[in-house]
């Protein structure tokens, strides 16, 4: 009697592809080995019977050498080899490389059925497999599929019940080599063929020089694609919404509320000049919306649509490679551009992905770099709407600022941990192009992850904001805080209230600078310290997580000190 | 014949591995891969300072860091 189904497989073969499939569970899938970092769960239904079906992450063997692939080996001798039936998904356009995984998988004895995933990129590779033949030798089914478009998929869920444990065998590393080499000559044939386009920019993009020169292009027009986006769907479709449409109805609710009171205050805000001022007002049904649907919106659409963009081309691994000796300089490897680029995103699924990083020191300096280094998308729409409109020559600051305490906190960081980061050793996918339908389901899926997040604590914080603010009760804390931030960082004591609020919701934060009179200087340096600051409070659980209470507290001190110095430094330096 | 290793090995030079030195956790790793001695590899770049190296083993392409690119050894023509 199966219990449970295990998806098991080399990296970036489509494991999460074939699970979306099976289960109709959406999971994030995209070109570059790692992206599965957890373990996802879904059910599907065999003879009426609703079994388990668990997507692992990726690994290459049953020896693991990353936190992922400890956690996919780990699972998979939890469980009796009588109740579990592995789908073992193989590319089929990396036959050989695959096997060893599937080798070991039937050597050991459990009961496997093997998926021969990317059927349809095999043909204009030149590669003929027999599967016929290769289940034969094998002894277990396999079934060839195209995960992306389905295909295959309702024969693999026939055969899993075929499925049954093997006596299990002993071979050495060496042997199961040779054994591959026999099976790949008997069942795969391959054609020659001329190198495409798409291999010559392949190979173009890993030299130094060639590779360098397409970064710099690929990083400069993805910044002008998210940009263009944005505020397109900023002057196009939100901005008229939300002042021709919006506004007369909300001023209806203001003049109904008697423009002023307990109710209209919580609802609306305050009434700036007379009139409702979306940027300032400060309501639940003003300011809340406005900062949510009309600034950070339109950059979180746009910045998701580029990244998954990167993503599944499969650029970021050879964007990885570029990046490799700087970030060794900081105790890192290229790889952890990954989690860094997602971090721009959203720190939370940032630092889950610092777990394609090896070691725990690394995973420390990734998840702490992140947190003060690298602001979410939420917090830069609101960098670029507060200080974008005095002078790009703001933004561009705040981004200097950050990259200046990257290099600064990662080579301390790197001198001072004990242990030493290992190189990254990886393989790079092959260039694909995405099918629209799917990258538009991927940002489709990202966005409403987003609200469904940010919305309510959005709503709630401006709420409680409110309540505090008419109550007058934020007076006790900025009495506390007033000597630092006034002191040291030269900002009114009213800007406490924002940079505590900031570990709720950067954009909620943010938001609320624009209600104080700042200056140039001052909103620069408020923004930047909201940067660099404590994260958000979803940020802290994961850091938690995964580093653990005794690192989260260090890690916690590096991001006090860090302000201090940060904030006093920019107040001090800036005169004008 | 001569043998020389991987960091050493000129761009676009082919060669057969014949030792993987260190220890047996980088062995295991590279032998999941499919790199193990005897077999062939080319190499694809290289970076400067120390940085990393790409190669090409089979149709595969994999970027590996410098120093275990000095530990595998091979015979090149």
């Amino acid at each position: 009697m199966i219990k449970k189904i295990f998806l098991i497989g080399n990296p970036n073969v489509g494991k999460s592809v074939v699970f979306s499939r099976l289960t109709g569970v959406h999971v994030i899938v995209s070109n570059y080995p790692g992206t599965t970092v957890g373990i996802t769960k879904g059910y599907l239904k065999l003879d009426e019977h609703k079994i388990e079906v668990v997507d692992l992450p990726g690994a290459y063997s049953l020896e693991p050498t990353s936190s992922a692939e400890e956690v996919a080996v780990k699972l998979l001798k939890e469980n009796s080899k009588e109740e579990i039936v592995l789908i073992n998904v193989l590319d089929a356009t990396n036959l050989e490389r695959n096997l060893y995984l599937t080798l070991q998988l039937i050597e050991q004895g459990f009961p496997v059925i093997v998926c021969l995933n990317m059927c349809d990129d095999t043909k204009h590779r030149g590669i003929d497999i027999d599967v016929d033949k290769l289940e034969k030798i094998l002894g277990v089914p396999v079934v060839s599929t195209c995960a992306v478009t389905g295909l295959g998929i309702k024969l693999l869920r026939q055969r899993i019940e075929e499925t049954q444990p093997i006596p299990p065998a002993k071979i050495s590393n060496q042997q199961r080599w040779q054994e591959i080499g026999k099976i790949v000559t008997e069942v795969q044939k391959l054609t020659h063929r001329h190198h495409t386009l798409r291999e010559i920019f392949e190979d173009a993009s890993v030299q130094p020089l060639s590779g360098s020169l397409m970064a710099a292009g690929v990083i400069y027009v993805s910044f002008k694609i998210v940009r263009f986006i944005a505020e397109g769907l900023i002057n196009k479709v939100f901005d008229p919404f939300f002042f021709n449409f919006y506004q007369p109805i909300l001023e209806r609710l203001s003049l109904a509320l008697g423009e002023s009171g307990f109710l209209h205050n919580l609802l609306i805000g305050e009434l700036i000049n007379g009139k409702i001022d979306f940027k300032q007002s400060l309501g639940l049904l003003t300011t809340a919306p406005y900062v949510e649907f009309d600034m950070v919106l339109p950059y979180i659409i746009s910045f998701y649509f580029v990244l998954s963009i990167l993503e599944d081309t499969g650029y970021l691994p050879r964007l990885a490679i570029l990046l490799d000796n700087l970030l060794h300089r900081i105790g890192l490897h290229g790889y952890a551009i990954i989690p860094v680029l997602l971090g721009f995103g959203c720190n939370v699924p940032g630092i889950l992905s610092t777990r394609i990083l090896e070691s725990k020191r690394e995973r420390f300096i990734a998840s702490t770099l992140i947190s003060i280094g690298v602001p979410c998308v939420a917090l830069q729409a609101m960098i670029f709407g507060l200080l974008g409109r005095l002078s790009g020559f703001y933004v561009g600051g705040v981004y200097l600022v950050l990259f200046a305490l990257w290099l600064i906190l990662g080579t301390l960081l790197n001198k001072n941990l004990k242990g030493y980061s290992p190189e990254f050793l990886i393989e790079i996918p092959p260039y694909r192009l995405p099918p629209l339908a799917i990258l538009l389901k991927k940002v489709i899926y990202r966005v409403k992850a987003f609200l469904i997040e940010a919305l309510p604590i959005v709503l709630i914080g401006v709420l409680i904001i409110n309540i505090f603010l008419f109550f007058r009760l934020f007076d006790l804390v900025t009495g506390i805080f007033a000597p630092v931030v006034s002191g040291l960082f030269g900002l009114p004591k009213e800007t406490v209230v924002a940079l505590l609020v900031g570990f709720f919701r950067k954009e909620v934060a943010a938001g609320m600078l624009a209600t104080f009179d700042l200056t140039a200087k001052q909103l620069f340096i408020a923004a930047t310290l909201l940067a660099v600051s404590f994260p958000c409070v979803a940020t802290f659980v994961v850091l938690l997580k995964e580093l653990g209470i005794k690192d989260l507290l260090k890690a916690t001190g590096i991001m006090i000190a860090t302000t201090l110095i940060v904030g006093t430094l920019l107040n001090f330096a800036i005169f004008y | 014949m001569k043998t020389i290793s991987l960091a050493k090995m000129a761009v676009n030079q082919k060669g057969r591995v014949i030792e993987i030195q260190g220890g047996i956790g980088l062995q295991d790793r590279l032998m999941s891969l499919g790199i193990y001695p005897g077999r062939e590899i080319s190499k694809l770049s290289s970076f400067a300072l120390k940085g990393p190296v790409t190669i090409k083993v089979d149709r595969r392409v994999f970027a590996l860091g410098h120093g275990m690119a000095s530990k595998i050894i091979l015979e090149v023509e």
